[in-house]
C-alpha cells in the first residue's frame, strides 16, 4: 500500500501532502522571525535611545539586496511555470538564475558584513547591532538553505524530471514557497532595521 | 495538458512580471519615504504599510495565495493571530501607565 | 470505490520488493512503527535517568550533608566531594531533571512514541505523510539528548539555572548552559518536523469514511499537540539563539545595563531586558505543559471506553473543548510571571484567561468520570492506570486555580507548592496514562500480552508511593519553603514545622523507584516470552485493532485499506448489545 496523496490533491482538503506541510512548516517559520521581531520591539520600546538604521548601516547596498532578492523570486516562480509549461531548459535557466541571485544577496551581505566589523561594529556593541545581525544572520541562513535545496533541484534532483514530471514540478513549487517566504521576510526586515 | 491550462500559465506569467515592477517601484518609495522627516509613528506606519502591500503581492501572486485552499487560509489566519498575540501582549506592561503614572501616595 | 482507492498513485517503499537490510531495517527505519519504538525506548530510557537524578537530590533534601550511599563516591569529586552534593551538582540535578523530563521524557514519549505508532493506524494509513522527515525527527532527538547528557561533563558541569534557564543568571552561566542551548535547538527542530508530519498526515491521510468526528480522541488530541509545538516551540528557538549570541558573541539581549555581579560591574553593552526571555520562553512552555497533558487525555480515552464496553460520555464536548484549549493555551503564558513586576493590567488579563483555561479541563476531566457510569468496568491494567488517573489530575488541575490568581500566586509562587501541583498532572497524571498506554498497545505492537499480576504490582504501590512524595509539597509550599533549594528548607525559620515531610517524600520516591522494577521486568520478559494474544486482545473497536496481524504489516499495516463506516466507539450499541461494532467496515462485508 502506497502513501496516497504524494502527487494528485486530496478531494477534500484540495491539497497535495508536500503542499501542505510546506505552508505548515512556513507558519513556524512566522512564528520563529515573529519572536525574533517581537524582541526587537520590546527592545526598541524599552531602550533610552535608539539609533536610525543609516548611522551604522549601508541603505544603497540593502535596496540593492532587496532588488536581487524580489528578481530571484520571479525567477524562482518563472522556473516552476516552465515546467507547468512542460519547458525542462527554461526551467533549467530560470531556477539557475535563481541560485545565482542568491550567491548575489550573499556576496553584498558579506561585504556588508566586513565593512561593519572594519568600523568594529560587533553584535556585541549595543542592542541594536545586535539584534541586527542575529535577524539577517538567520535570514541569511535560511538563504543558504534555500540555496541548496534549489542548487539540488537544478543539479541532480533534476532527474526526476524524467522519472516522475508532476512530482518534480510539485517539488519545485514547494520549494518556490519557501523561497518566496525568505523574500517576504525580507521585505520586512528591510524597513525595519535600514529605514525606521 | 490541455491548452486551456497552458493559457492560464501564460496568463499568469504576464502577472508575474507586473508584480515584479510593482514590487520594485515600492521598494524604491520605500526608500524614499524614509527620507522625509515624519515624526515617529508616521515613519513607522509608512514603512510597516509599503512592506505589508509588498509582501501581500509576494505571497498572494508569487505563492499563490490568492486562489489557495481553505485550509491554508485557517492556518495562517491562526498563525496571523498567534503572531500578534506575541508581539502585543508583552508591551502590556506599559499598559499600566495610560494616562499618565500614578503618584505615589 | 476500493478499486479506485488502490490505484492512488504515490511512492513505493523499497520492502515492497525486497527485504531490507538490518541498518535501514531497523536503525535508519522509515517505518512510523519502528520509528515509535525507537522513540519509546529512549524516551524510557531517559525518563529512568531523569528519575535517577531526582532520587539523588531527595537524599539530599532528606538527610543534608549526609554522604550519598552506593551512589556517592561515583560522582566524582568536582560533584560530591565525600558522597555529599555540592550545591552546585545539586543545582545541576534540578535543572537536568526538569529539561530531561520534559524534553527528553515525556514529549518523546507522549508524542514520538504513542504517537508515532498508534496515529497512523487509528487514521487507516499505511503510514506517516513523510516517513524520511520521520527518521530524521528521531535522529535529531537523539542527537539533542546526547548533547544534553555530554554537557555533564563540560567544565563545570551541565546547565545550573533551572530547566527555565532564566537571564541574567543564564547568561553568565558556566559552558554547561551553552550545550543546553545547542542542545534545544536539535530538539526544537525535532518537534516542529514531527508536528508538521502529523497534521498532515491527520489531514491528508484519514482512510475513506474516517470524518472529523469518527476520529478517537486520541488523533484529536494529537492533532491539537501538534498544533500547539508547530506555533509556540519557534518562540524558544528565537529565546536559545539570542541566548546563546548573548553568552557566546557577547550581546547583551537579556542583560541591563550596569549589572554587578559578585562586586563587579558586567562589561557589556546592556540595554537588554531579562523579561525579554520570560515573555519568549513561557510563550512556548505554557502550550508545552498542554504538549505533556494532551496526549494523556488521549491515552485515557481509549483505555476508558474500550474498558467500560461503552461509548465515550460527551465526546464532541470532549473535541471542542481540546481545539479551544489548545487554542486558549497560547493566552495564558504570563501567569508563570506574576511577580516580575508586570503591571495590574496585563496581570488581569493573564489571571483572566487562566481561569477561563481551566474549563475545558474540567469538561473533559468530567467526561472520563461520566463515561465509568453504567460501564461494565473491566479492571485490567490499563484501566487500573486510567482510572488512577483521573483523581490525580483532579488535584493537579485544582491546585493550579490558586496559582493561577494573581493574589494567591504572591505566597505560592517558586514554593513547594507550584513543585506539587505541576508534578502532579504530570507524575501521577501523565505518566500513568503513559504506563496505562504501555500496557493497552503492547499486545498490538508485539503479538503478546503483559503479565497482568506484575501490572498490578506495579500499579498499587506507585500510586500509593506518588502520592507520598508529591501531597506533602503543599503543606510545605504553604508553609513557605522555596522551590530550588539545595538544603530543602533548614535555614528558614517559617518553614521548620515542615522540614519533616522531606524525609517522607524522600522515602516515598525511593519507594517509588521500587516499584518500577516489577514494570520494567514485565516489559522486557514479555518481549521474550509472553504469551501470544488474538490481534484484537482487548475487544476494542478502533482500526489500530483490525490491522492484522500484529504487529501490523511493515510499511503498510492493512492489507486492505480501512473503510470506515462508524464512530469510534461502538460499544454495546442497540443493534448489538453484547457485543462491539469496529470501526472498519471490513468486518461487516465479511458478515455480510
Amino acid at each position: 500500500m502506497q502513501i496516497p496523496y504524494t502527487v494528485e490533491a486530496r478531494p477534500d482538503t484540495g491539497l497535495y501532502n508536500a503542499k501542505l506541510g510546506i505552508w505548515l512548516f512556513l507558519a513556524s517559520e512566522v512564528m520563529l522571525f515573529g519572536a525574533l521581531f517581537s524582541s526587537y520591539v520590546l527592545l526598541r520600546t524599552g531602550a533610552e535611545s535608539w539609533p536610525r538604521g543609516s548611522e551604522y548601516l549601508n541603505i544603497p547596498l540593502a535596496t540593492l539586496n532587496t532588488m536581487i532578492l524580489i528578481a530571484s523570486s520571479v525567477t524562482m516562480v518563472m522556473s516552476w511555470a516552465s515546467l507547468k509549461l512542460g519547458d525542462f531548459r527554461k526551467y533549467k535557466l530560470y531556477m539557475g538564475l535563481t541560485v545565482l541571485a542568491g550567491f548575489g544577496f550573499l556576496i553584498v551581505k558579506y561585504f556588508e558584513y566586513t565593512a561593519k566589523f572594519a568600523h568594529h561594529y560587533y553584535p556585541s556593541t549595543n542592542t541594536f547591532l545586535g539584534i541586527y545581525f542575529t535577524l539577517t544572520g538567520l535570514h541569511g541562513l535560511h538563504v543558504i538553505g534555500g540555496m541548496i535545496v534549489n542548487g539540488y533541484f537544478w543539479g541532480p534532483g533534476s532527474k526526476l524530471w524524467r522519472r516522475d514530471p508532476e512530482r518534480f514540478a510539485n517539488r519545485i513549487e514547494v520549494a518556490g514557497l519557501y523561497w518566496h517566504f525568505v523574500d517576504l521576510v525580507w521585505i520586512f526586515l528591510f524597513p525595519t532595521l535600514y529605514l525606521l | 495538458m490541455s491548452a486551456h491550462d497552458v493559457e492560464a500559465i501564460r496568463r499568469q506569467t504576464r502577472t508575474y512580471v507586473m508584480v515584479f515592477a510593482a514590487l520594485a517601484v515600492l521598494t524604491v518609495v520605500t526608500v524614499a519615504a524614509s527620507r522625509l522627516d515624519l515624526n515617529p509613528g508616521m515613519t513607522i506606519a509608512v514603512a510597516l504599510l509599503i512592506a505589508a502591500v509588498k509582501g501581500s503581492l509576494v505571497a498572494g501572486y508569487f505563492m499563490h495565495l490568492i486562489d489557495e485552499r481553505k485550509a491554508i487560509y485557517w492556518l495562517l489566519a491562526l498563525t496571523v493571530i498567534f503572531f500578534i498575540l506575541l508581539m502585543f501582549l508583552p508591551l502590556g506592561d506599559a499598559a499600566d501607565s495610560i494616562g499618565g503614572v500614578p503618584t505615589p501616595v | 470505490m476500493s478499486a479506485l482507492v488502490e490505484e492512488r498513485v504515490g511512492h513505493a517503499h523499497p520492502a515492497d520488493h525486497h527485504p531490507e537490510p538490518f541498518w535501514r531495517k531497523y536503525i535508519f527505519s522509515q517505518d512510523h512503527k519502528v520509528i515509535g519504538i525507537q522513540y519509546g525506548f529512549t524516551a524510557l530510557a531517559f525518563l529512568l535517568f531523569g528519575f535517577a537524578l531526582m532520587m539523588m537530590m531527595r537524599w539530599q533534601l532528606a538527610y543534608p550533608g549526609k554522604p550519598i550511599p552506593l551512589v556517592g563516591p561515583l560522582l566524582g569529586q568536582n560533584n560530591a566531594p565525600g558522597g555529599i552534593l555540592l550545591p552546585e551538582f545539586y543545582n545541576q540535578l534540578g535543572a537536568m531533571h526538569g529539561t530531561i523530563m520534559v524534553f527528553l521524557g515525556i514529549v518523546p514519549l507522549a508524542v514520538g512514541a504513542f504517537g508515532n505508532y498508534v496515529v497512523p493506524l487509528q487514521i487507516g494509513a499505511p503510514d506517516m505523510a513523510f516517513p524520511k522527515l520521520n527518521m530524521a525527527s528521531y535522529w535529531l532527538y537523539a542527537v539533542g539528548g546526547l548533547i544534553m547528557l555530554g554537557s555533564f561533563f563540560a567544565p563545570g558541569g551541565a546547565a545550573n539555572s533551572g530547566w527555565t534557564s532564566y537571564p541574567p543568571l543564564a547568561d553568565i552561566a558556566t559552558q554547561g548552559q551553552t550545550w543546553w542551548l545547542a542542545g534545544m535547538l536539535f530538539l526544537i527542530f525535532s518537534s516542529l518536523l514531527g508536528a508538521t508530519n502529523f497534521l498532515v498526515t491527520i489531514i491528508q491521510l484519514r482512510a475513506p469514511g474516517m470524518t472529523w468526528f469518527r476520529l478517537p480522541f486520541f488523533v484529536w488530541a494529537q492533532f491539537v499537540t501538534s498544533f500547539l509545538l508547530l506555533l509556540a516551540f519557534p518562540a524558544l528557538q528565537a529565546a536559545a539563539m539570542l541566548q546563546f549570541m548573548d553568552r557566546v558573541v557577547g550581546t547583551s539581549f537579556f542583560l541591563p545595563q550596569g549589572l554587578v555581579i559578585s562586586g563587579k560591574v558586567l562589561e557589556v553593552a546592556g540595554g537588554g531586558s531579562p523579561l525579554l526571555w520570560q515573555h519568549l520562553f513561557w510563550f512556548l512552555a505554557h502550550p508545552e505543559v498542554y504538549v505533556l497533558i494532551l496526549p494523556a487525555f488521549g491515552i485515557v480515552a481509549e483505555v476508558i471506553a474500550n474498558n467500560t464496553r461503552k461509548p465515550l460520555y460527551g465526546y464532541r464536548s470532549m473535541v471542542y473543548s481540546v481545539v479551544f484549549l489548545g487554542f486558549m493555551s497560547f493566552l495564558v503564558w504570563a501567569h508563570h510571571m506574576f511577580l516580575t513586576g508586570m503591571g495590574t493590567v496585563i496581570s488581569s488579563f493573564f489571571q483572566t484567561t487562566t481561569l477561563i483555561i481551566s474549563i475545558p479541563s474540567i469538561i473533559i476531566l468530567s467526561a472520563f468520570f461520566l463515561s465509568l457510569w453504567g460501564g461494565s468496568i473491566r479492571f485490567n491494567t490499563p484501566m487500573l492506570f486510567a482510572l488512577g488517573f483521573l483523581p490525580m489530575f483532579g488535584i493537579g488541575g485544582l491546585t493550579g486555580l490558586p496559582l493561577g490568581l494573581a493574589a494567591a500566586d504572591i505566597h505560592l509562587h517558586d514554593t513547594y507548592y507550584v513543585i506539587g501541583h505541576f508534578h502532579y498532572v504530570v507524575a501521577p497524571g501523565t505518566i500513568f496514562a503513559m504506563f496505562a498506554g504501555i500496557y493497552y498497545w503492547f499486545p498490538k505492537i508485539t503479538g503478546k500480552k503483559m503479565s497482568e499480576l506484575l501490572g498490578k504490582i506495579h500499579f498499587w504501590p506507585s500510586f500509593l508511593f506518588i502520592n507520598g512524595v508529591f501531597l506533602p509539597m503543599f503543606w510545605q509550599g504553604l508553609a513557605g519553603v522555596s522551590r530550588r533549594l539545595y538544603d530543602g528548607g533548614q535555614q528558614y525559620a517559617h518553614a521548620q514545622d515542615a522540614l519533616w515531610l522531606n524525609e517522607v517524600m524522600s522515602v516515598s520516591a525511593w519507594c517509588l523507584g521500587l516499584a518500577q522494577i516489577p514494570f520494567v521486568i514485565n516489559l522486557f520478559w514479555s518481549l521474550a516470552k509472553g504469551k501470544r494474544v488474538a490481534d484484537n486482545h482487548w475487544e476494542a473497536t478502533t482500526l489500530e485493532w483490525s490491522a492484522a496481524p500484529s504487529p501490523p504489516l511493515p510499511h503498510r499495516n492493512f492489507h486492505h485499506v480501512p473503510t470506515v463506516v462508524r464512530g469510534p466507539y461502538e460499544y454495546s450499541a442497540p443493534e448489538a448489545p453484547d457485543t462491539y461494532l469496529p470501526q472498519n467496515g471490513e468486518a461487516d462485508e465479511k458478515a455480510a
